[in-house]
C-alpha cells in the first residue's frame, strides 16, 4: 500500500529525514519508534502533504501512485488521515459542521453522493459512540477551549467518521491519562480492517499494549536503524535506545 | 508566506460594469449657486433651502477631518459633480415607467424591480446617483400607514415630518462630511413607521452610483414611531474607475418610546484595483437616536468594498433601558483602509450597549476598530459589553484597536474584550488534511470568524454576506 524509498525531506536548510525505507501493507499496523528530533513527527507530517517540509530526494509510491505529487487535500480524498500531535483550534466552525464539510468533500471526491445534515447526524450518533463522545461535543467550535484529551479524542471521532485507508497516528498517546488512552485505543482497534493499515508514531511503549503492532521501527537522526515485531518495543522499553547502532545521540 | 496565503483575493470586482444613460447633470465645483440649484431642481420648500445653505456656509468654515488612521491624496471639492440624475427620471406613477435600460442596470445586479420578480417580503428603494428611480411594495405598506419612499419624495408629500426629524440626530453643523450632505444631498430614502405597527416586510435600499466623477451624497432618515418596529437593508455598489469617487452619506434613525430599528448594511463599493488605483472614498455619518423608553437600534454592517471607509454607526442612547447594538464585519484587502467602528453614549438610566466588531485584514490592507463608550452623569446603572477582533490573513496586512472609554456614573458596568488571531499555515492544512481546498478552508475560518456577526443579519442577507466574503477574500489564499 505505501512504499518509501530513501526518503530525505528538509525544513528550511535543515535536513531531517536522511533516507528512510519504510513498506506498509494494508491490514497491517506499524510502530514508529524513536527518540526526540529523530524525525517522527517530521516523517508524519510529510506523508501529509504539509508545506513547510521540503522533500529533496526518494519515493513514496501509494497504491502504486506517487504520493508525493499530491495535495494535501487530494492525498485525504484518498484515504490518508494524519491524527495531529496538537490539533488546531478553529474558533466558531463548529464540530459537526467541520466534518460533515470534510466528509462530503471526500464523498464527493469517490463520486458519491453527499449526506445532508440530518443524515450525517444520524451517522455521527453511530460514530461518538467509538470514542465515548457526549454528542454535545458536535455543537462546539473545533477544538476550541478542548483539553488535550477531547482534542485527542476528537481526532480519533474524525478518524472515526472519514475512515481513511492509511491512517497516521502522530503521538496521539500524549497528555492521554490511563482512561483516556484506552478508549482512543479501542477506537484505533475498533477501526482495523483488513484494507486499511495504520502507523503509530509514538515516544513510549505504553500505547502499544493496546494497539498491537505488527512491525516496530526505531527512527534516530533522520534514518530508521532497526526494525522487528512487537517485542521490540518492549526491548526499547527496558533498555532504551542507546544500545541500537546508530542510535546513540 | 506561501503561495498558500497569497492567492485568495484576486477576484475581479463583479458590479464593475456602467450603464449608458443619458445624465441631467451640473457643472464640476461647489459654490452657494450649486446649493440653491440642487434645492430648486428637486422643488423644494423654503425650510430646505435654508438648512442646505446654513451647513454650507458652516462647511467653509470647517477642516476636513484626518484624526482616521487613513492615508490618500487630498480631494479636490471643487473637482467633484454634485448633481446627476438620469434624465428619463421624472415623477412616476408606477414602476411600469421606469426607464428599461435602468431597469437592465438592476436586473444586472441581482435585483429585480419588477414587483411580480421581487422577492416577497422585501420593499426596495432604488437610487442611482442622484436621485431615486423607484420605490417597491407601496401600496401594500401604505395600507399600514407606512411612508416608505425616495427623500425627494418626502419633502414633497411629508414636508411636516421632514421638517420635525431632519437634522434632530445629525445637525447639520455635525462633522465636515455631514455639513457637505446636508448642503448638497440629491436624495436618498425616507421611512415612517406610525404608532405600534410592525411593519410586516423588510425595507431595503440600493445604492448605486454610475456616473464619472460625481460625487453620491444621499440621506436617509428612518423614524419609528411609538411602539413601531422596521428592519431595514442597505445595499451598495459602483462601477470599476481609476479615479476615486466621494460618497459621503448621512443616516439617521429615530426610535421613539417602545420602538425598535434594526438597520442592516452590506457595504460593496468598488474598492480600486489590486494596486490601489480607484474605488470609493466612503465617509459616512451614520447615527441612531433612542429617543423614546424602553427603544432599541441594532446596526449590523458587512463592509467588504471602499478605497477608503470612515463609518462610525452610533447610537445616542437618552430613553431610560434603551437599548444600542452593533455588529460589524469590516474586511479590507490589496490596498484597502478601513477606520470604522462606533459610539455608544449611554444618557438615559439602565441603558445597554452591545459591541460586537469583526475585522479581517489581507493584503496590504488596513483595518482600524475605533470605538467610543461614554456613559453621562445621569446614566445609572448603564451596561456596555464590547468585543473587538481582529484576523490577519499573510504578512503585509495591518489591524489597529482604538477604543475610547469614558464614565461619569461610578455604577456603570463595562467590559472589554480584544483578541488579534492569524489564519496560519496550520489552520489551513489541518483543513486540507481533511479533505478540504484551500478556498474552502479559508471561507470556513472567516465565516467561524464572523458568526456573532452573521447571526444579526436577516437570512437572505447572511448568505449574501457569507458569498461576498468569500469572493472578496478568493486570491488571498493559494
Amino acid at each position: 500500500m505505501l512504499e518509501i524509498k530513501n526518503l530525505h525531506a528538509n525544513i528550511g536548510d535543515k535536513e531531517i529525514l536522511k533516507g528512510i525505507d519504510l513498506s506498509v501493507q494494508a491490514g497491517e499496523i506499524h510502530a514508529v519508534m524513536g527518540p526526540n528530533g529523530s524525525g517522527k513527527s517530521t516523517l508524519a507530517q510529510v506523508l501529509a502533504g504539509h508545506p513547510a517540509y521540503e522533500v529533496t530526494e526518494g519515493t513514496v509510491m501509494y497504491d502504486g501512485r506517487n504520493l508525493l505529487e499530491m495535495d494535501p487535500e487530494v492525498r485525504a480524498q484518498e484515504g490518508i488521515f494524519l491524527a495531529f500531535q496538537y490539533p488546531i483550534e478553529i474558533p466558531g466552525v463548529t464540530n459537526a459542521y467541520f466534518l460533515r464539510s470534510a466528509y462530503n468533500e471526500i464523498r464527493k471526491a469517490k463520486g458519491m453522493p453527499e449526506l445532508d445534515p440530518l443524515e450525517f447526524l444520524d451517522l455521527m450518533e453511530e460514530k461518538t459512540k467509538i470514542v465515548e463522545m457526549d454528542q454535545a461535543m458536535m455543537n462546539r467550535s473545533v477544538n476550541t477551549g478542548f483539553s488535550g484529551g477531547e482534542k485527542k479524542r476528537n481526532e480519533i471521532l474524525q478518524m472515526a467518521v472519514l475512515e481513511p485507508r492509511l491512517a497516521i497516528l502522530d503521538e496521539t498517546d500524549s497528555g492521554l491519562d490511563i482512561d483516556a488512552l484506552k478508549v482512543v485505543s479501542n477506537g484505533v482497534n475498533a477501526l482495523r480492517r483488513p484494507d486499511n493499515a495504520t502507523i503509530v508514531v509514538t515516544h513510549y511503549q505504553r500505547l502499544l499494549n493496546y494497539i498491537v503492532p505488527d512491525q516496530v521501527h526505531v527512527l534516530a537522526q533522520g534514518r530508521i536503524v532497526k526494525s522487528g515485531g512487537k517485542e521490540l518495543a518492549l526491548e526499547l522499553e527496558e533498555r532504551g535506545y542507546d544500545w541500537i547502532p546508530g542510535a546513540a545521540a | 508566506m506561501s503561495s498558500a496565503i497569497e492567492s485568495l483575493v484576486n477576484k475581479e470586482y463583479a458590479y464593475g460594469f456602467v450603464t449608458d444613460v443619458e445624465s441631467d447633470t451640473i457643472g464640476r465645483g461647489l459654490n452657494e449657486d450649486v446649493v440653491r440649484l440642487i434645492s430648486s431642481k428637486k422643488n423644494e420648500p423654503a425650510f430646505m433651502l435654508e438648512w442646505r445653505l446654513k451647513a454650507y456656509r458652516r462647511w467653509l468654515t470647517m477642516k476636513e477631518p484626518h484624526w482616521g488612521n487613513l492615508h490618500y491624496e487630498p480631494i479636490d471639492y471643487q473637482n467633484i459633480i454634485y448633481y446627476s440624475a438620469p434624465k428619463s427620471v421624472k415623477p412616476l406613477q408606477s414602476l411600469d415607467e421606469v426607464d428599461p435600460e435602468l431597469l437592465r442596470a438592476y436586473e444586472k445586479l441581482g435585483i429585480s424591480l419588477n414587483e411580480q420578480k421581487k422577492l416577497s417580503g422585501v420593499a426596495l428603494d432604488a437610487i442611482f446617483d442622484s436621485v431615486s428611480v423607484g420605490t417597491t411594495m407601496k401600496e401594500e405598506l401604505s395600507r399600514h400607514g407606512i411612508v416608505f419612499c425616495s427623500f425627494g419624495e418626502a419633502v414633497q408629500s411629508h414636508p411636516d415630518l421632514i421638517e420635525r426629524y431632519l437634522g434632530t440626530v445629525v445637525p447639520h453643523s455635525d462633522n465636515f462630511y455631514a455639513a457637505l450632505n446636508a448642503a448638497v444631498f440629491s436624495d436618498g430614502s425616507f421611512c415612517y413607521i406610525p404608532k405600534g405597527v410592525k411593519c410586516p416586510m423588510e425595507l431595503s435600499t440600493y445604492f448605486r452610483i454610475n456616473s464619472a466623477d460625481t460625487g453620491q451624497f444621499e440621506r436617509t432618515l428612518i423614524v419609528a414611531d411609538e411602539g413601531a418596529s422596521v428592519s431595514y437593508l442597505e445595499g451598495c455598489t459602483a462601477p470599476r474607475r481609476d479615479t476615486n469617487q466621494l460618497h459621503a452619506a448621512v443616516v439617521e434613525l429615530i426610535a421613539l418610546d417602545n420602538a425598535s430599528i434594526k438597520y442592516s448594511t452590506v457595504q460593496n463599493w468598488y474598492a480600486g484595483d489590486k494596486n490601489g488605483v480607484g474605488g470609493i472614498y466612503n465617509f459616512v455619518t451614520k447615527r441612531g437616536k433612542c429617543a423614546g423608553v424602553n427603544s432599541k437600534i441594532s446596526w449590523t454592517q458587512v463592509e467588504t468594498g471602499s478605497a477608503i471607509t470612515w463609518k462610525y454607526p452610533s447610537v445616542i442612547l437618552q430613553g431610560d433601558n434603551s437599548t444600542g447594538e452593533f455588529y460589524s464585519v469590516a474586511v479590507v484587502n490589496n490596498h484597502q483602509q478601513a477606520d470604522t467602528g462606533t459610539k455608544m453614549i449611554h444618557i438615559g438610566k439602565n441603558t445597554k450597549s452591545n459591541i460586537v466588531s469583526k475585522g479581517i485584514s489581507a493584503g496590504h490592507g488596513s483595518n482600524s476598530y475605533r470605538g467610543q463608550v461614554k456613559i453621562l452623569p445621569r446614566a445609572t446603572n448603564a451596561r456596555n459589553y464590547t468585543q473587538c477582533d481582529s484576523m490577519l490573513i499573510g504578512n503585509e496586512c495591518g489591524a489597529h484597536t482604538f477604543p475610547y472609554i469614558e464614565v461619569q456614573n461610578n455604577t456603570a458596568t463595562l467590559e472589554h474584550e480584544a483578541s488579534t488571531s492569524k489564519i496560519g499555515e496550520d489552520q489551513i492544512f489541518y483543513c486540507k488534511q481533511r479533505g478540504l481546498s484551500a478556498e474552502h478552508a479559508v471561507s470556513m475560518i472567516v465565516s467561524g470568524f464572523c458568526r456573532e456577526v452573521f447571526q444579526n443579519l436577516p437570512m437572505e442577507f447572511a448568505v449574501e454576506a457569507q458569498q461576498l466574503l468569500g469572493i472578496t477574500l478568493e486570491g488571498s489564499v493559494g
